[in-house]
């Protein structure tokens, strides 16, 4: 050190002094208030837009039954278990029918009692028309007689008498007759009632279909109504979606939709949209649709299955819009209650409120008016940006791998 | 007339400048640690700042939905959007919880749940795009690490992130990541599918509610149970020409709720939630300022110690008494001037580096340099004192 001149020592001091305050100027530039606020920008440019409902929904069955008996009972048996495919008509359960085959004996008995009462009738209305006609020819003999005098009038009339009360006895005994034949219609009715009530113990499917739960076992006690099984036909699942209401401009029956349960995440299924419900979710502030699938997802194990209840994710694809001017929506910004965007005058930024058309779903948005094609607008900076503030543009604040958005 | 000071200096000036950094590193570390203080006050004003309300409706007899957990119907909304000066108001969630990446890692995060279009969305981004569909896409803060495209767990789904923010923070310093909020309100109050099932068998054993002779009452109150609409806080943005309190009485009086107005919420972050926090870095600060001061003086002083030999040589040779102090001071303030410059380059260059928000603020730097600067000529007076009694007999003995 002793060796160097005192001008070279004053030199490196200087050198010094200058590089500290230089570093001090670069620190005070770049950071601080004074530093400028580095933000991209992009020219508004015009095109179309491919615009898109986006909603959340479970697969449902449009399709299914609840199968349960009409009146209280005990469950006799379940012949069938869940993922059975069943036919219509089939037997599925049958429920406990207590005293109902002892009550159709009874009636069977009554019914031959009937008969045999008939058949007595029957045989009564015979006597009666054999006492009849003896009484007939007995009148008839005893007129000739009197009218020859050889009877007193006495004796006709009471051969007459006798005549009157043999044609109501017939009349009783047929009378009789045609009641027991009433009798046995009342009880082959109260017959056919009582099989009717036994035939509906037997629980039937009413349809072609898929069990899908078992709810009671027998043994067990199940009040009128509630079921036994449910059933649901496969062929006709459909997912039940729900849509923000602020969102779902455009909704409609037909559009075409992509699909993805969350079982299978990488898979998207093809459908449609096949019913926009009338009703909207007031609380939750949702439209609801269903979205019938173009092949319909087997609930089994199959290559696409589905299972009742399990999320999907669907996407409504909406007819392309007419062209307009074009912007990405992280340009949007909100200030005092208006929308606009900063927009890149000279350099400075100044706000412009715009008014915002339709959206898609990868984040552009259409501008209808308060802007021109290719107004420099900024689209993403470092912090909220105030007018006229110092700006810097760069190509992009953050390194990305993937460049755009997703 | 020669610098006796710049002399001095030029001929020992390694010494010198490396004296000048290291005490530059001391002030460097009192400079971060002011920062670090106004960090944490700027994380709570970034918090309301970024919500961009103007009043905040919370439960009744709560400071929600910062400081205190708050829940309200997340149809109160509706009522506070017809009382007169709100021009805009709107639903939000928050919760802090640990957000998962899919390879299993996990960040600390407050998850805010917002409505489209509305206050509370991140205001600026810095890379991607908002939230276009209702369900299960996220934007985060750039400090969560997160990417574009990037898939992060909360509770039971998968969300993408879509796009990327900055200086979006809780008050706790935690970065924000933004979801819809019909997404947060069932994460927050879902719970994971054991209590779910505990809770249903729970429900099945009571025989209130699982009557033998009302089929689906079971199913209803089931239901019932595992449904969320709350929220926790309303933002209202003011129409024009209203005033805070005088839009906030009437919400408070009618409608039962509490309203905090933009002062009042600062009063609560600041005072109340980081009071702790920031008296502790405060108190921790003050200490460092007085150590860094001692030491300066110190260093000063044993400079001076060090060259008693050449300053009596001086007072030999008949220099001057002022001339003497004039070179101890300039060295002192010198010395200081090197220190601030260092520390305040030092501070700015490490200040990213920490993992929460650190506010370099130019008033603090200008504090700082003045208050070196002070403690540099007042050191000085120290070994200026003890270069002007010194004997100039010691020179030659």
């Amino acid at each position: 050190m002793k060796q160097r001149p005192l001008v070279v020592r004053r030199i490196v001091i200087g050198i010094l002094a200058v590089a500290l305050v230089a570093a001090l100027a670069f620190v005070a530039l770049r950071t601080g208030p004074l530093a400028p606020i580095k933000v991209t920008v992009t020219s508004v440019q015009e095109g179309k837009l491919n615009p898109a409902i986006f909603g959340i929904g479970t697969v449902e069955a449009r399709r299914s039954w609840m199968v349960g008996p009409t009146v209280a009972g005990r469950v006799l048996s379940v012949r069938v278990d869940v993922g059975d495919v069943v036919k219509a008509g089939q037997l599925l359960a049958e429920m406990d029918p207590v005293d109902l085959d002892q009550r159709l004996a009874a009636l069977d008995a009554a019914l031959a009692r009937a008969s045999s009462t008939q058949a007595a009738a029957q045989a009564q209305v015979t006597d009666a028309m054999a006492r009849r006609e003896l009484a007939a020819l007995n009148a008839k003999r005893n007129q000739d007689l009197a009218a020859q005098n050889f009877i007193s009038p006495g004796a006709l009339e009471s051969r007459l008498q006798e005549k009157a009360s043999a044609d109501a006895a017939l009349q009783t005994a047929q009378a009789n007759l045609s009641g027991t034949a009433q009798d046995i219609t009342r009880q082959k009715a109260e017959r056919a009632a009582l099989q009717q009530q036994r035939g509906n113990v037997r629980l039937l499917a009413p349809a072609n279909g898929v069990v899908t739960s078992r709810d009671a076992e027998a043994g067990s006690t199940v009040v009128a109504g509630q079921p036994v099984l449910r059933l649901i036909d496969p062929a006709s699942l459909w997912v039940r979606m729900r849509v923000d209401q602020g969102r779902s401009a455009g909704l409609a029956p037909g559009l075409k939709a992509r699909i993805v349960l969350r079982s299978q995440p990488r898979t998207a299924l093809q459908g449609q949209v096949a019913r926009v419900e009338l009703l909207a979710d007031a609380v939750t502030e949702e439209r609801i649709a269903q979205i019938a699938f173009a092949s319909a997802p087997a609930p089994s194990a199959s290559a696409v299955s589905a299972s009742v209840g399990e999320l999907a994710e669907v996407e409504l694809q909406l007819p392309e819009t007419a062209t307009a001017l074009l912007l990405p929506n992280a340009s949007i910004q909100r200030l005092q209650g208006q929308t606009g965007v900063w927009r890149l005058s000279e350099g400075k930024p100044a706000f412009s409120p715009v008014r915002l058309g339709t959206s898609s779903l990868d984040g552009r948005v259409q501008v209808l008016e308060g802007l021109k094609a290719g107004d420099s607008v900024v689209v993403y900076s470092q912090k909220a940006l105030t007018e006229g503030a110092r700006v810097q543009v760069v190509d992009a604040l953050v390194k990305t791998a993937a460049g755009s958005a997703p | 007339m020669i610098s006796l000071a710049g002399r001095d200096i030029a001929h020992s000036w390694g010494k010198f400048v490396l004296t000048g950094m290291g005490l530059g590193l001391l002030i460097g570390v009192t400079l971060t640690m002011a920062g670090v203080y106004r960090g944490m006050v700027d994380d709570a004003h970034a918090l309301l700042n970024n919500s961009g309300a103007d009043l905040w409706v919370v439960q009744k007899d709560t400071q929600g939905p910062y400081a205190e957990s708050s829940s309200l119907k997340d149809d109160v909304v509706r009522s506070v959007r017809g009382m007169p000066g709100v021009a805009q108001a709107a639903n939000v969630t928050y919760f802090t919880m640990q957000v998962q990446v899919a390879d299993g890692d996990d960040t600390r995060a407050m998850v805010v749940g917002t409505e489209s279009g509305q206050s509370g969305e991140p205001g600026y981004l810095v890379a991607g795009r908002q939230i276009t569909r209702g369900h299960y896409e996220a934007v985060a803060d750039v400090k969560t690490g997160f990417a574009l495209g990037e898939r992060i767990r909360i509770r039971r789904h998968d969300y993408t992130v879509v796009g990327l923010t900055q200086r979006m923070v809780s008050s706790g310093g935690d970065p924000m990541v933004f979801i819809a909020l019909k997404d947060a309100q069932e994460a927050q109050f879902l719970k994971d599918n054991d209590a779910i099932q505990n809770d249903r068998t729970r429900t099945a054993t009571n025989t209130a509610f699982n009557r033998p002779g009302v089929p689906g009452l079971l199913d209803a109150v089931q239901a019932l149970q595992t449904s969320s609409h709350s929220v926790n806080a309303v933002l209202v943005q003011l129409a024009p020409g209203f005033g805070a309190e005088q839009v906030a009485e009437p919400i408070r009086r009618w409608k039962h709720l509490q309203v905090f107005t933009r002062a009042g919420m600062e009063e609560i972050l600041v005072a109340k939630l980081i009071a702790t926090s920031a008296k502790q870095i405060g108190m921790f600060l003050v200490i460092l300022a007085i150590v860094s001061a001692a030491i300066v003086a110190f260093i000063i002083y044993t400079m001076t110690l060090g060259k008693i030999r050449e300053i009596a040589v001086l007072k030999l040779i008949g220099t001057r008494n002022i001339t003497i102090a004039s070179m101890i001071l300039q060295q002192a303030l010198g010395l200081g001037l090197i220190g601030f410059i260092v520390g305040k380059v030092a501070a700015t260059i490490w200040a990213p580096v920490f993992p929460k928000f650190v506010l370099l603020l130019t008033q603090d730097a200008f504090t700082g340099l003045i208050v070196t600067l002070a403690i540099c000529a007042l050191a000085s007076t120290l070994a200026i004192r003890t270069a002007l009694k010194v004997d100039p007999a010691a020179a030659i003995g």
